[in-house]
Order: structure tokens, then C-alpha cells, then sequence
């Protein structure tokens, strides 16, 4: 492991930056971050020397690929410290893993059954459960606070004893507030309810332990952590996993197979119809395999150094109201704000002309818009390779932006 | 194409006027729409004789573009029928799509309104090109259904 922590030095690492017109400033990683090389080059080769499909044929070749995958696999159980590699199941992201625990287990759920959200959640650990209302089971929100963090007093009275499952995110794309998971997997332990965490905020600033984090379910995507799109993982405990009914059928997943009737694999295979994505799945690999060459508390202390200085200069600036806590405990470097008489959409074309990325909108968490009482905002999500010349620039793009606007 | 372009002062100028802003209370047709990218919203109110739109009130909460959409659409869409809508509307789609330096000088524009040429720095952005046409989609949502011609 490399100790110390140079952010330039990492960038080089991720060859957009190089090809980018200056200026340029990408403050949108909680959207999407960037690509680390280690990934791109990884699924070139694995393209041009080991493309095949995988599980299926026995020629070399396809040994190659199947090996490869099954690689990835146990690369991602050692990023998440899961028991064993039969826990992951490879998805197209994070909102496919949450579609699919959803669909599997609200099967075996009926009238009266509840599963638990917060508002704060991003519409693809929404959505999926609020289809499941349709058969008569019951969506319960856990409140927020003014700042947009869950409100912990709530828990148990939320959290019932018909409670079948808790779905939070483990870090807000909006306001960037982790949340206290052990709160959270507490009160669902009382009444015997499952935890699912989207994690798809929180893997790009230091792998999870979810065996620490004692969830259920652990969700996740690669383009997120400095990996390709198109991949992403479920994690899940294995004994729930293998009680799972399968949600996507066809090639791949089955045991034997009948013209009326078919058996399913073991998992994780049985949640794997068809070709899974492959080559995204090395390239995820390769990137946590680079994530896990760097210190991690020295990364974490720069980005938090980092948002301390992003927030003391947005409250600076005049009309700006921060959507979210305005300190740094307990919180990734993402942070949200409106500003007085702008609209996001306004702010960041504005910014764009200045080559700063940023993203203007609802961020797909709409509930949490309506909590803090707007349409729209701005947000800056940084990571570990930004530094202060970023931030300037920011600063400066806002104050160009309300003299234009104005 | 830079910011002082697509934010010049006429636009704003539009966007400030708000021209129909507000509610009716005997509409005889009505739409709420919202940007699903942005979270843009109009709502719009008509009231129609023969056709004809005789008056035209909205809710715009969205960002500026929109906003001296919608309020372009205040300033000329009473007079219009739904044909007359749907052309403005035409235009000032093509002019999004158009690069432009092909478009046309005002005094010589064929477009319905010559403001509409107050939109033609967005061409580069297509992601604000929802936010331009947002109030003229609610509109011909309002006037309901095409009659077919």
C-alpha cells in the first residue's frame, strides 16, 4: 500500500484529465466519477486476449474468460470483506441490484407487510419498493431532520414489527450525510427485519465492510468506484441469497430444464440470466484492485479537508443556501445548494462556460427536493482527485454566475 | 457558443416580463408538465372561443430559458389556435436544431415570432432544449387533442 496521498499524482491516473480543454473541473463524481486506466487497460486486454463467453464453452479461450470473471468475482468479495465470493452477484448497477432484491423478495411478502425507506433515498431505492404497494404491502418513510439526516428518534416507531425489510442509503447523493447504519440495522434487528444499503455513494471514498456494517444486502455501482458502466454488484448474505427465487430467466442460471418446467443454479449464478456483463466486470476488478494500492485515511482526510474549505466559501457567497448539514461529521464531500433568484439548470450552463461540470437538477431525489422545499439544486461532489484549484474555481464560476444571471 | 450569448439581456428581459403569468379560474383547458431531467414545471390555462385562444395564464417555476419561454408564449399565444401554436412550436424546434449562424436575421426571419430567435444560442445544449420547449409542449396539452389536419 502506498502511504501519504498526492492528488495530482493520482489524476494522472485517470487519462480524461489529460485530454480535457483547460480549464476543466470535474465536480460531478457523485453522478458518475472517473475512469481509473487500470480499468481501461484491463478490458482491452481481457478483450482482445480472453473474449468469450463465460460458464458455457470448454475451449481454452472460454476457460480464460470464465476464469477471469469468476476473478472479478473474488475481487469484489475482498473489497466489500465478504465471507466468500458466492455472495456477489454481478448486476448492471446499482439500481438493477435493488430491482432485484425487491422483486425476489417482495414474491414471498403479502398484505400487511411493510418495508422501510427514508426520504432522503435516490429514486432507485424508491421506486422499486413503492411497486410493491400494489399487492398490498406497506411503504413506510423514516423522516429526515431540517439538515436532510435521518432522524434517528424515529426508528422504532417506523420501523414495526411487520417490517420485512429497511432499504437506506448508506450516504446521501444529495446531501452527502452517511448514515448511521448501526442505528438503522439496530432497530430493524429488534422486530427481525432485513437491511438493504445502497452503497453506491460510498464506495468511491474507501471500501465497505459489510460484515462490519452488519447489512443484509449491500449494493453498488462500478462506475461509481472509478469502474466501467454497465456493471454493478448485489452483495448478500449468502444463506439469504440461496433463499431467493430468481427475477430474470433464461440462459445461464438454470439447473435442469424442461419444456414446461426448469430448475435454478446455485447463486449467485441463478441471478445472472444470459451473458453477464464480463469485460465490465474485469475492468470494475482492476479498478478496486487499484483502489486498494492507496491509503485510504490519507484520501479521506484530503477530501474532508477539501469540503471544509468548499463550505466555508459557498457560505460566503451572498443568497446561498446550503441543502444539507453544513459541517463536515459524519459526511462524504458532497455538497447540494440552492442559490436566491438562480435556477441550477442556469448556474451550472453558466459554470460549464467556465469548464466546470457540475450537475443542476433534482438528482433523482425528488422526496428530498420536496423536504427542502425546492424544484431543483446544484451540487458539487468531489473525490479523491480534486484539490483547491477546484474549488477556486467553483467559487469564482458562482460569482460570475449571479452577475450574469442577475 | 458562451453564457453572455444564451443569457443576453433581451432574454432576460423576456423571462423577467413574465407576460401571462398567473391563474384562471374558467379555463377550458389546462396542463401540467414537468422536466424530468430538471424538475422544470408549467402549468397552463386556456381559455378558447371558437378555437381560438383568447386567454392564457401560467405557473412557471424553472429556469430561465423556460421561464422567457413561457412568457413568450403569454406575449402571442392569445389570437393563435392550435395550428398556430404547433407551427411557432415547429420553429422553434428546427431553430434549437439549426446551428446558429444559418439562422436567419429577424427583419427577414420566416419564424412566426421574432423572438423565438432569442432561443437560438441553446442549439449547442440539447439538454436545455427541453427546457425551451417545455411550455409550448404544455400549451398544445392544453388545447387538447390534435384534430387530425
Amino acid at each position: 500500500m502506498l502511504t501519504g496521498f498526492d492528488p495530482l499524482a493520482v489524476r494522472r491516473d485517470f487519462p480524461l484529465f489529460a485530454r480535457q480543454e483547460a480549464p476543466f473541473h470535474y465536480l460531478d463524481n457523485a453522478a458518475t466519477a472517473q475512469l481509473h486506466i487500470a480499468a481501461f487497460e484491463a478490458m482491452r486486454r481481457h478483450e482482445f486476449g480472453s473474449r468469450a463467453n463465460v460458464m458455457r464453452g470448454n475451449y481454452r479461450l472460454a476457460e480464460r474468460a470464465t476464469a477471469a470473471y469468476e476473478t472479478a468475482r473474488q475481487t469484489v468479495a475482498t473489497f466489500l470483506n465478504a465471507a466468500h465470493a458466492g455472495e456477489i452477484v454481478f448486476t448492471g448497477g446499482t439500481t438493477a441490484a435493488i430491482n432485484l432484491v425487491a422483486a425476489a423478495l417482495g414474491r414471498s411478502w403479502g398484505p400487511g407487510d411493510e418495508v422501510v425507506v427514508s426520504q432522503a433515498e435516490h429514486h432507485s431505492n424508491l421506486l422499486p419498493w413503492q411497486q410493491l404497494q400494489a399487492r398490498g404491502i406497506t411503504l413506510r418513510i423514516l423522516p429526515l431532520l431540517a439538515d436532510g439526516r435521518l432522524d434517528s428518534s424515529a426508528l422504532d416507531t417506523v420501523i414495526s414489527p411487520r417490517c420485512r425489510l429497511v432499504a437506506v442509503t448508506q450516504a446521501s447523493n444529495v446531501t452527502g450525510a452517511v448514515t448511521d447504519v448501526a442505528a438503522v440495522v439496530a432497530a430493524a434487528r429488534q422486530v427481525g427485519a432485513r437491511v438493504l444499503l445502497d452503497g453506491a455513494q460510498q464506495v468511491q471514498h474507501g471500501p465497505p465492510d459489510v460484515q462490519a456494517l452488519d447489512c443484509d444486502f449491500y449494493a453498488f455501482s462500478a462506475h461509481k468506484c472509478f469502474g466501467p458502466t454497465g456493471v454493478g454488484v448485489l452483495w448478500g448474505r449468502a444463506a439469504l441469497l440461496e433463499a431467493l427465487p430468481p427475477v430474470l430467466f433464461g440462459g445461464g442460471m438454470v439447473g435442469h430444464v424442461g419444456l414446461y418446467q426448469a430448475g435454478w443454479a446455485p447463486a449467485p449464478r441463478r441471478f445472472e440470466a444470459g451473458t453477464p456483463p464480463i469485460t465490465q466486470a474485469v475492468g470494475l476488478a482492476a479498478a478496486l484492485d487499484a483502489m486498494a494500492l492507496l491509503d485510504w485515511k490519507a484520501i479521506q482526510a484530503h477530501e474532508t479537508a477539501l469540503l471544509e474549505y468548499l463550505l466555508q466559501g459557498l457560505q460566503q457567497l451572498p443568497g446561498l443556501r446550503l441543502l444539507g448539514p453544513a459541517d463536515t461529521a459524519a459526511r462524504l464531500p458532497v455538497v447540494t445548494f440552492s442559490m436566491d433568484g438562480l435556477h441550477p439548470h442556469d448556474i451550472c450552463q453558466v459554470l460549464d462556460s467556465h469548464g466546470l461540470a457540475l450537475r443542476g437538477g433534482h438528482h433523482c431525489a425528488r422526496p428530498l427536493m420536496d423536504h427542502f422545499g425546492v424544484e431543483a439544486s446544484v451540487r458539487a461532489s468531489l473525490a479523491l482527485y480534486n484539490d483547491r484549484t477546484d474549488v477556486d474555481a467553483l467559487l469564482a464560476g458562482l460569482t460570475e454566475a449571479q452577475e450574469i444571471l442577475a | 457558443m458562451n453564457d453572455t450569448a444564451l443569457y443576453q439581456q433581451a432574454i432576460k428581459a423576456l423571462a423577467r416580463a413574465a407576460h401571462g403569468t398567473g391563474r384562471l379560474e374558467a379555463a377550458t383547458g389546462s396542463a401540467f408538465l414537468d422536466n424530468s431531467l430538471c424538475g422544470d414545471r408549467v402549468r397552463i390555462e386556456v381559455i378558447q372561443h371558437d378555437s381560438l385562444i383568447s386567454t392564457l395564464r401560467h405557473e412557471t417555476r424553472g429556469c430561465l430559458l423556460c421561464r422567457a419561454s413561457a412568457s413568450l408564449l403569454g406575449l402571442h399565444a392569445p389570437g393563435q389556435d392550435r395550428d398556430g401554436i404547433r407551427a411557432a412550436r415547429d420553429a422553434l424546434e428546427q431553430l434549437l436544431v439549426t446551428p446558429p449562424a444559418t439562422v436567419l436575421p429577424t427583419a427577414t426571419s420566416p419564424l412566426p415570432w421574432p423572438e423565438l430567435t432569442l432561443f437560438a444560442p441553446a442549439h449547442p445544449f440539447p439538454s436545455r432544449h427541453g427546457c425551451v420547449l417545455l411550455p409550448f409542449q404544455a400549451l398544445l396539452a392544453a388545447l387538447g387533442p390534435d384534430s387530425g389536419r
